[in-house]
This record gives structure tokens, C-alpha cells and sequence, in this order.
């Protein structure tokens, strides 16, 4: 920290994007020390892959999954990031930036790489609320706000990036139109016959089309209410994107007089006119082309981190360029020409109707320059190597519109085999610029087993996910692994195994501690996170009734404190009232401990019971021990485990009623209460199928009948309302009581953490849950036996004295 | 938090045991209240009790590596630099803090 030379020259980088982090990191891993960095982004995140919004936007990664860069590697590597601060000019007599905030840096060398503008068509309506574009973060968070209260959403733009919005909306659950200036979609990528194909394929999916539509007016006064086209057409809407291009964001390079085109321009070198200022990514023009791909920026980066590091002979080239669209289940390919330019080109096409499939390959002088695909890809990185490397192809010309396999004279090419014959350094993922060497090396190194391992390490395959086939097969050859049987989801970041493999290897290897399981199953951080720390310490208590030693710091707070956690830091205190009876000691018991300790609210829950709301960590310990005093013990409204048993009153009072559903409730109650679980489990008990408990929205839900009792599982009435699956019928209490301890039991032993008993019982089948309950005597008894094993060590009061750590609701105070 | 220039402000305000391992206990200062944290490597830091998000209690949360869960959102908060692990964005206040024979020691008169 206090060692920085005076010598270091000043970079400074304007805009905290891809092509600028990408170039900061080339050229930390070629000269880390020459310059001290400052990075300025107007956006007010760390450096992130604008690529993978397209997928964030469809619900398929989160946005953390996107930084690129953490703040940590800032920090790390000694570079003053300024995010949220956008520089407004430079001046390049006295070598100074200035930003928004004031802040005046000076710089020896200059890096711009503001990246570019949504390009946006001055139509009326254009800054309704409602309207936006589709660049970044905020974008996203705007278009997935508008998805989940309104209905209708417009994309103008039947390109890369429209299609990909269509997509994530319709995905959201929108009804999604597309407003198209052309004819067919995505015509700079896809010749007619492709782009008709993928109109015919999203259109299926429930996308709208208005092609050949000129957008005139954006309508609305309040928010946009649609969109009117030239023709009349009008197209109604509460969301409108537009994504009709992008155009390169020269504003800064303009005002302090660099040469700017469409571009700010750029030489070989990637220096602007001035020769201290450098540019890349898609705010240059370089030989009269701009750029709106990842592939020629990464190049850019590389070079221009080579002339920052002082190697005066690194000369960037435009590499040749393909595209992909991400839409999940819809596969196109292009690189090149579209179509014959003239007479001396040649198109071969192939199209097979009924698979949907679609290539067409052209032809100049023998030597492939262009490809479309649609509905199979997979030989389109062949296509394009045949086209980068100016191979002549007369040799294969009969039978290469039939791809690789039918071109080599093998026959069948499987992708190990091809990814075998690859060099170390031959690029996997383009997008994020990893070789195979780098991609095998963390393999064997690291011993990862999954898509997601790799990913997580080396970035490969975690951007466009083109490449996932060759990481793929790089898994297959190196580790030996079949990754196309993808493996279950990791349980979470610090660990590429699944839940069900954990909680065998606990059973199976007898692994009895936190640590112990870390170690043993390779987890990637020594003491996990917050979402696996309390997975792992209820599996561990379910797997070792009586032995296992709970560990309070894997807990959640709710559970460590025995009550729940409000939004102003207090606390909210539900003692159990079994079945939902209580009496006037109790009651007198509540009254005096509100009054004693000043809780300010009183309610009655939705489980039937007593909340006394906005109770001081302090004061907890006191407050349960009056509430004991009188005979009370702790609801666990705050945990994963056996929360409530609703009751009716029952044929003891009412006149419908069959059985007496209150006593019921209360045993079921007495039965389960203590029991930790994956979820919060919740029963209930009517006494005749009017259902006053509402049984059939619980977890185990009883509804007497005249002749016994109906047992059903699975309901859930939270998030998402499900009804219960009947299990079966029975006739005794008893029965009640066995059926319920074994379904409780085969829950705790099988399902995953955090997921409760409606999407547990949907997985699995409700026949499967018959079969090992109800139809599987021996088995239910066995499980329910195990039940009331594990309940002799779990009904202990967590508020009675030495249930709990009495120092951990202390205060401290300083020594004077 | 060694080479913080600190003299003389050093107050004493607990026994390494008071902490739990990956846990955390509560100091009331005359600044407010401050969290200070154990690490599974015995690293003690010490942050205001007060998450940058809606103001959770931080000492409440889930300790992990050099982190901190808040208990009411979720955000993890880099208990080094104060700073709220991507995306989110904040940062809690630090108090430079001692180890000195298993006492805890905070720079609260600095
Ligand atoms: C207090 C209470 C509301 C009330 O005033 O009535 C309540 C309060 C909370 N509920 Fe609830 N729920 C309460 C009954 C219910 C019910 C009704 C019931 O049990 O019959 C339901 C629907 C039934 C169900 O669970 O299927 C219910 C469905 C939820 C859900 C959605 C669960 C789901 O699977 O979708 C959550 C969120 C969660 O658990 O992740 C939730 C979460 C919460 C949390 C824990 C939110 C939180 O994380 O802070 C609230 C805690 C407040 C507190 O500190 O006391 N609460 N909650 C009820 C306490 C019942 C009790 O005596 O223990
Ligand atoms: C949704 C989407 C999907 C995409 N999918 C693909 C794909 O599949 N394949 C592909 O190859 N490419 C794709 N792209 C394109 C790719 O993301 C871009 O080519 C790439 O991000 C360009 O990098 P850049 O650094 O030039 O610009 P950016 O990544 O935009 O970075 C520029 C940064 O500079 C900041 N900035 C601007 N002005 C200032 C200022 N005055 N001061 C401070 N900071 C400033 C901006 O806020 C921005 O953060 C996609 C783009 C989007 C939006
Ligand atoms: S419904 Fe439940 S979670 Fe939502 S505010 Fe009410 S108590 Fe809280
Ligand atoms: S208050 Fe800490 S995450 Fe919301």
C-alpha cells in the first residue's frame, strides 16, 4: 500500500466496460507494475458481461453471476475504481480528466472505452415512462420491474439484440410483439430463407410480428400505451424497448477534438490522433469499420495492452467474425457473406423441412466465404475455421453442405476427438478468451467434474455458451467425465455437488461435522457461505440424531435467537398454543409480559396464536423465561421446523362436526413439536371437509370424515397456492399419528434444503410418497420410529434455561 | 487494520473469547453501536452494526471467510473494506481494531 513509486505513469481509463477492464487485465498480466490505474465508469457497478444481461433478462442467471471483475480485484491489484461517476471532458493541453463529481485526475496515457449508445430514432412518446433500450443493468432492472405488473411489451428491432428482449420478456411471462423495419428478421446475419425460419419458429413461441413496420409515434400520455406504425398499424403496449442498433459513444473524443467518424478514429496501434490517448471496443472506427461483437475487442485489448506495455510492434487485425443468437432452443449460425455477391460466387443450400433445418454455404474461387445455419449448428465453428484459414475446399465440395462429419473421410467426428486434436493454445470460448491449455489446467488442478466448475474458474462457456459442446468434451477427455449428463445443480457457489450427492456422502461416508464435509467433498471455500452453512447443519442433525452438535453460527439469525427478526432490528416473540387452545393463565401470562417489558404490539397470528412484536435482543432471555414460568414453551414461528398445528373445534362444539379434530391437533402437536426440517412445516386438522383449519393447504393436512380420518400432503398456501395430494385414509387417531411421523420423516430425509413439502411431494411424485408410507407398511413404521428417535433429543425447549447462550444477547460496553 | 495511525485512542471492549468463532457480539459506543467479528482464523474486524442497505444488524448474520450475511436481505458485506459484494452497492463504516493479549481493542477516541 505505501510503497507506490514515483516513477509509475498515469493511466487513466474512461469507462469501466469490457473492452477497457478487458485491456486493464492484459495489461496487468504483462506489466502489473508500470502504471497506477484509475478507472472511471458511469455506470455504478463493478465490471460486468453485458453479453449475459440477454440471459439474465430470460430468468436463466443472476446478476451476480455477470461481474466480471469483483471490487475485491480492484482493490487487489491497486486500480481507484470510480464508479458512478461519468468523466465530462478532458483536457488534453494540461493531460487532466474531469468527472461529473468535480474530480480532476491527470493521466500520462489516456484509455477510452466508453463502449456505445442504444441508438434511439427521435419519435414522439420517446421519453414516456415505460419506454426504454437495452444496454445495461438498469435496462434490465427496468424491463424485468415493467414484466411483473404490467402485460404488453413492444421491442422495436428484429435484430440480435431485439429478438434476445422479445425472448426474456416472453420468457417473464409478457405477450411480446416486434416491430421490424424489414422484411425478414436479423438481415445483416441471416439470408431470407433463415430469417423466415426464425420468425416461423419464434412466432410458435407466442412472439408477435409487424415486419416492414416503420414505428411513427410511440403513444401515450401518462406511460406508453403502444406504438403506431407508418402504415396505421397500431400495436398496443405498457412496455416498449427499443433496440434498433447502436451507434459508437464518441462524445468526449468529439469535444476535446480527436479525429472522430462514425468512430473515434483509430490506427493500427489503437492510438486516437493523440498519440497518449488510446481507444478500443465499440466507441472506435478502425480502417472505416465499427464494432458491436466481444471477439475483435478482446483482440483490441490485447493489442492495445501491448503498446501500453511498451511492445511497439503489436498491430491489431480484424478478426474474421461470426454470430450466434442466444434464445434458448433456437440455433443460428452466420459468419461471412450471405449471399453471392456476384457471378463467379456460388451458393450450395440444404434445407430439410420437417427437422427445420436450414444451411446455406458460399462459395468464391473454391474457397468457403460465407455460412448460415438454422436449426443445427453444430458445425459451424468448422464452417468457420474452413473460412479463416482460406482453405480450398473443391476436394470436399460434394459433401461439405452435409458439415464435418460428411466432409472428413473418417465418417463421424465426435467432439472429444476433435477437441483432442486441438493445440493448448487454441481458443475455446471466445467470448471470454480462454484456451484449451488454461481450460484442462484447471481441470486437473483443481479436479472440477462440472460444466458449472469450469465455468466458476475459468469463465469458459459462461458467457454466449457456444462453446459448451468443446468444454464439454474437454471434461470428457481430461477428467473422464460425462458432462452432457449434466450433473444435478451445485448446492451452491462453494461447491459444484449437488444436495442429494451431499447428503449421501454424509450417510455413506459417516461424515459427522461441517468441516469434515468440506473437506472431504472439495468444497471451494473454507467455511462455505450463508446458504450452504445451514443446509449442511441440518443434514448433518438429521443424519446424527443425539450425536451431531448443532453449530449455532450456521444458523440463521431467527433460529440462533429463538424468535423472529423485524425489520427495525427487534425482535417478535410466538409462544406455542397447542393446537391453537389456550386459557386465561395463559393469556394473564402474555398480558403481564407485554406490560413488563414494554412491547409495543400485540397480534394474532395467521397460525393461531399469540406474536408480541418489537421485542429487544436484551430483553429476549427475560421475556421467555416469565413465558416458561407460566408454562409456555417457544412456537418456532421462526424456523425451518414444525411451525403450527391448526385446529377446528371440532365435534366437541360444532354441529357438523365427526371427530374431535381439537384433541387431534393437540397430539399431532405434542408428537412433532421441536422437529427441524428442510422447510417450515405446517399441519392442520378439521373436523369435517367444510375444512374451517383449511387442512388441505398444509404440509400434512387431516380432514375427518364419519368413518376416520383423511390424510393429505403437499399443500402450501404461501407463494405459490397449492392444494394438498390425498395420501390415503384412516380410521384410528394412532394411525393419525404414525402416518404423519413417517411422511414427516421421509421429508426430512430426502428433500433438499429450503424446499418445501409442495415442491418436494411435486418432484417425487405423490405415487412415490404412497408407496413408501402407505403402501410400505414395514417402511412407514421404520420411518416413523426414526421420527421419534431424532424427537427425543429435539423437544427441548430452546427458551428454558440453558437452551441457549445467554451472553449472545448482550450488549457490550467499553472498559473505561 | 494494522498501521492505522492511532494513539492513545485505543479502548479496551473484550476478551477474544467473548466472540464466537464466525460470530459476532455487539459493542455500545458513544457513535453507536459496532459489530465485531471473529473469522474462523481468529481475525477480529470491527464495523458499525448497520447494514448500508435498510440499516439490518449486521452482528446478526452469517460470518463466512472475511463476510458477513445480513439477516434481513441477504447483502454480503466484505467485513476488510466495509464494502457490499456485488451487484449491490455500499459501504459500512470501519473502527480500526487490536488484538493485544487476547484483549479486543478499538480505536473509539481516535
Ligand atoms: C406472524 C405471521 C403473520 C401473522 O401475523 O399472522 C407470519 C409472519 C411471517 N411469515 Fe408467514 N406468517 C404467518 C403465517 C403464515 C401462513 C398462514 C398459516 O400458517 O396458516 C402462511 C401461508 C401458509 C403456508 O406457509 O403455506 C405463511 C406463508 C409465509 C411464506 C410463504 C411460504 C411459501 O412456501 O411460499 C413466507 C416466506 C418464507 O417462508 O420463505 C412467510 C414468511 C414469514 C416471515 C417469517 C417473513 C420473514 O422472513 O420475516 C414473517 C415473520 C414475521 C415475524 O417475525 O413474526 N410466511 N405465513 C404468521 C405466523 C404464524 C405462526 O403463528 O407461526
Ligand atoms: C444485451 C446485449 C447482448 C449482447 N450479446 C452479445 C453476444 O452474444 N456476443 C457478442 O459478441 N457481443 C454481444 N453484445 C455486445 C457486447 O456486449 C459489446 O460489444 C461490448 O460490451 C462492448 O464493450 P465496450 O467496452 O466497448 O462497451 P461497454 O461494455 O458498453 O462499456 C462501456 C462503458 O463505458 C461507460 N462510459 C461511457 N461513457 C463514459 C464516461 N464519460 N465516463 C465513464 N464511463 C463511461 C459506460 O457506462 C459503459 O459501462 C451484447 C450487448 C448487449 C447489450
Ligand atoms: S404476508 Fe407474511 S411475509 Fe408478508 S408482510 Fe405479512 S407477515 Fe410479512
Ligand atoms: S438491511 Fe442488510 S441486506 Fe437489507
Amino acid at each position: 500500500m505505501n510503497m507506490i513509486s514515483p516513477q509509475r505513469l498515469r493511466l487513466v481509463v474512461v469507462g469501466n466496460g469490457m473492452a477497457g477492464m478487458r485491456t486493464v487485465a492484459e495489461l496487468l498480466a504483462r506489466t502489473p507494475q508500470r502504471y497506477e490505474i484509475t478507472v472511471f465508469g458511469a455506470e455504478p457497478h463493478p465490471n460486468y458481461d453485458r453479453i449475459a444481461l440477454s440471459s439474465v433478462l430470460a430468468g436463466e442467471k443472476t446478476l451476480d453471476e455477470t461481474v466480471i471483475n469483483s471490487r475485491e480485484w480492484y482493490a487487489e491489484n491497486g486500480i481507484k475504481l470510480l464508479a458512478g461517476d461519468a468523466v465530462v471532458s478532458i483536457d488534453r493541453g494540461n493531460r487532466t480528466v474531469t468527472a461529473a463529481s468535480g474530480l480532476v485526475v491527470p493521466y500520462d496515457r489516456l484509455l477510452l472505452a466508453t463502449g456505445s449508445k442504444p441508438l434511439v430514432p427521435p419519435l414522439p412518446g420517446l421519453t414516456l415512462p415505460g419506454v426504454c433500450t437495452f444496454r445495461d443493468i438498469a435496462d434490465v432492472e427496468q424491463m424485468i420491474a415493467a414484466s411483473e405488473t404490467h402485460k404488453r411489451a413492444v421491442v422495436i428491432g428484429g435484430g440480435l439484440l431485439g429478438l434476445e428482449a422479445a425472448w426474456g420478456l416472453k420468457r417473464r411471462g409478457m405477450s411480446v410483439a416486434v416491430v421490424h423495419l424489414m422484411p425478414t428478421l436479423m438481415e445483416r446475419q441471416l439470408d431470407v430463407a433463415a430469417g423466415t425460419l426464425l420468425q416461423r419458429d419464434l412466432d410458435a413461441r407466442g412472439i408477435a410480428f409487424f415486419t416492414n413496420g416503420q414505428t411513427e409515434q410511440i403513444t401515450g400520455t401518462e406511460r406508453a400505451t403502444g406504438v403506431k406504425l407508418a402504415d396505421g398499424r397500431e400495436v398496443p403496449a405498457d412496455l416498449v424497448v427499443v433496440a434498433i442498433g447502436i451507434r459508437p459513444n464518441v462524445d468526449l473524443a468529439k469535444a476535446c477534438g480527436l479525429e472522430v467518424n462514425r468512430g473515434v478514429v483509430v490506427g493500427d496501434d489503437l492510438a486516437t490522433a493523440d498519440p497518449d490517448i488510446y481507444a478500443v471496443g465499440e466507441c472506435i472506427e478502425h480502417r472505416g469499420q465499427v464494432f458491436g461483437l466481444v471477439l475483435p475487442i478482446w483482440e483490441q485489448a490485447k493489442v492495445c495492452a501491448a503498446r501500453l506495455a511498451g511492445d511497439e510492434d503489436a498491430t491489431y487485425v480484424t478478426p474474421a467474425l461470426s454470430t450466434k443468437l442466444k434464445i434458448t432452443g433456437i440455433d443460428v449460425f452466420s459468419a461471412g457473406a450471405l449471399a453471392a455477391a456476384g457471378e463467379e460466387d456460388e451458393e450450395l443450400i440444404y434445407q430439410d423441412k420437417r427437422r427445420g433445418t436450414y444451411r446455406k454455404l458460399v462459395l468464391r474461387d473454391n474457397r468457403l466465404v460465407g455460412a448460415v445455419l438454422y436449426g443445427e449448428v453444430k458445425d459451424g465453428p468448422w464452417y468457420f475455421d474452413q473460412m479463416r484459414e482460406g482453405a480450398d475446399v473443391s476436394a470436399i465440395r460434394d459433401r461439405m453442405i452435409l458439415g464435418e462429419a460428411a466432409a472428413s473421410l473418417s465418417g463421424s467426428v465426435d467432439p472429444s476427438a476433435k477437441v483432442a486434436a486441438l493445440a493448448d493454445s487454441a481458443e475455446i470460448c471466445g467470448c471470454n478468451g480462454v484456451c484449451k491449455g488454461t481450460i484442462t489446467k484447471a481441470i486437473t488442478e483443481l479436479k472440477l467434474t462440472t460444466l458449472d466448475g469450469v465455468r466458476a474458474h475459468t469463465k469458459a462457456s459462461a458467457s454466449c455458451g457456444s462453446c459448451t459442446p468443446l468444454v464439454e468434451g474437454l471434461l470428457a477427455l481430461t477428467a473422464g467425465v460425462d458432462a452432457k449428463a449434466r450433473g444435478p445443480k451445485p448446492m451452491c457457489k462453494c461447491t459444484t455437488h449437488g444436495h442429494d450427492h451431499v447428503r449421501a456422502e454424509i450417510v455413506g461416508q459417516g461424515l459427522k461435522t461441517i468441516p469434515e464435509v468440506m473437506n472431504r467433498l472439495g468444497w471451494m471455500r473454507p467455511d462455505g457461505c450463508h446458504s450452504c452453512r445451514p443446509a449442511l447443519n441440518f443434514y448433518l442433525l438429521c443424519a446424527w440424531p443425539g450425536e451431531y452438535v448443532d453449530d449455532q453460527q450456521s444458523r440463521f439469525v431467527n433460529e440462533r435467537m429463538h424468535a423472529n427478526i423485524q425489520k427495525d432490528g427487534t425482535y417478535s416473540v410466538i409462544p406455542r398454543m397447542w393446537g391453537g387452545q389456550t386459557n386465561p393463565k395463559e393469556l394473564r401470562a402474555i398480558a403481564d409480559v407485554a406490560d413488563k417489558f414494554g412491547i409495543p404490539e400485540m397480534k394474532v397470528t395467521g397460525g393461531q396464536r399469540i406474536d408480541l412484536l418489537g421485542v429487544k435482543r436484551e430483553d429476549l432471555p427475560a421475556v421467555w423465561a416469565d413465558l416458561n414460568a407460566a408454562g409456555m414453551v417457544s412456537g418456532h414461528a421462526y424456523g425451518k421446523a414444525l411451525r403450527t398445528v391448526k385446529t377446528c373445534v371440532g365435534s366437541t362444539w360444532c354441529r357438523f362436526g365427526t371427530q374431535d379434530s381439537t384433541s387431534m391437533g393437540v397430539a399431532l402437536e405434542k408428537m412433532t413439536w421441536g422437529s427441524w426440517h428442510p422447510h417450515k412445516v405446517k399441519l392442520a386438522v378439521s373436523g369435517c371437509p367444510r375444512n374451517c383449519a383449511e387442512a388441505t393447504i398444509k404440509d400434512f393436512g387431516v380432514v375427518a370424515v364419519d368413518s376416520g380420518w383423511e390424510l393429505s400432503v403437499g399443500g402450501n398456501g404461501g407463494i405459490h397456492l397449492r392444494g394438498t395430494d390425498l395420501l390415503c385414509k384412516v380410521s384410528t387417531p394412532e394411525e393419525v399419528l404414525e402416518y404423519c411421523g413417517a411422511f414427516l420423516q421421509l421429508y426430512r430425509e430426502e428433500a433438499h434444503y429450503l424446499e418445501r413439502t409442495a415442491p418436494w411431494v411435486e418432484r417425487r411424485g405423490i405415487a412415490y410418497v404412497q408407496e413408501r408410507v402407505v403402501a410400505d407398511a414395514e417402511n412407514r413404521r421404520a420411518l416413523h420410529q426414526r421420527f421419534l428417535y431424532a424427537q427425543q433429543f429435539a423437544q427441548l425447549d430452546p427458551w428454558a434455561e440453558g437452551g441457549h447462550e445467554a451472553n449472545a444477547f448482550k450488549t457490550l460496553v467499553p472498559a473505561e | 487494520m494494522d498501521g492505522s495511525i492511532v494513539t492513545g485512542g485505543w479502548v479496551d471492549v473484550a476478551r477474544l473469547e467473548d466472540i464466537p468463532r464466525l460470530g459476532s457480539r455487539v459493542v455500545a459506543t458513544a457513535k453507536g453501536a459496532v459489530a465485531l467479528f471473529r473469522t474462523a482464523d481468529d481475525s477480529v474486524f470491527a464495523v458499525d452494526d448497520h447494514c448500508p442497505h435498510k440499516g439490518g444488524p449486521l452482528s446478526q448474520g452469517i460470518v463466512h471467510g472475511q463476510a458477513v450475511t445480513c439477516p434481513l436481505h441477504n447483502w454480503v458485506i466484505d467485513l476488510a473494506s466495509g464494502e457490499a459484494q456485488a451487484p449491490d452497492v455500499g459501504c459500512v463504516k470501519r473502527t480500526p481494531v487490536k488484538l493485544e493479549q487476547g484483549r479486543v481493542l478499538l480505536a473509539l477516541r481516535a
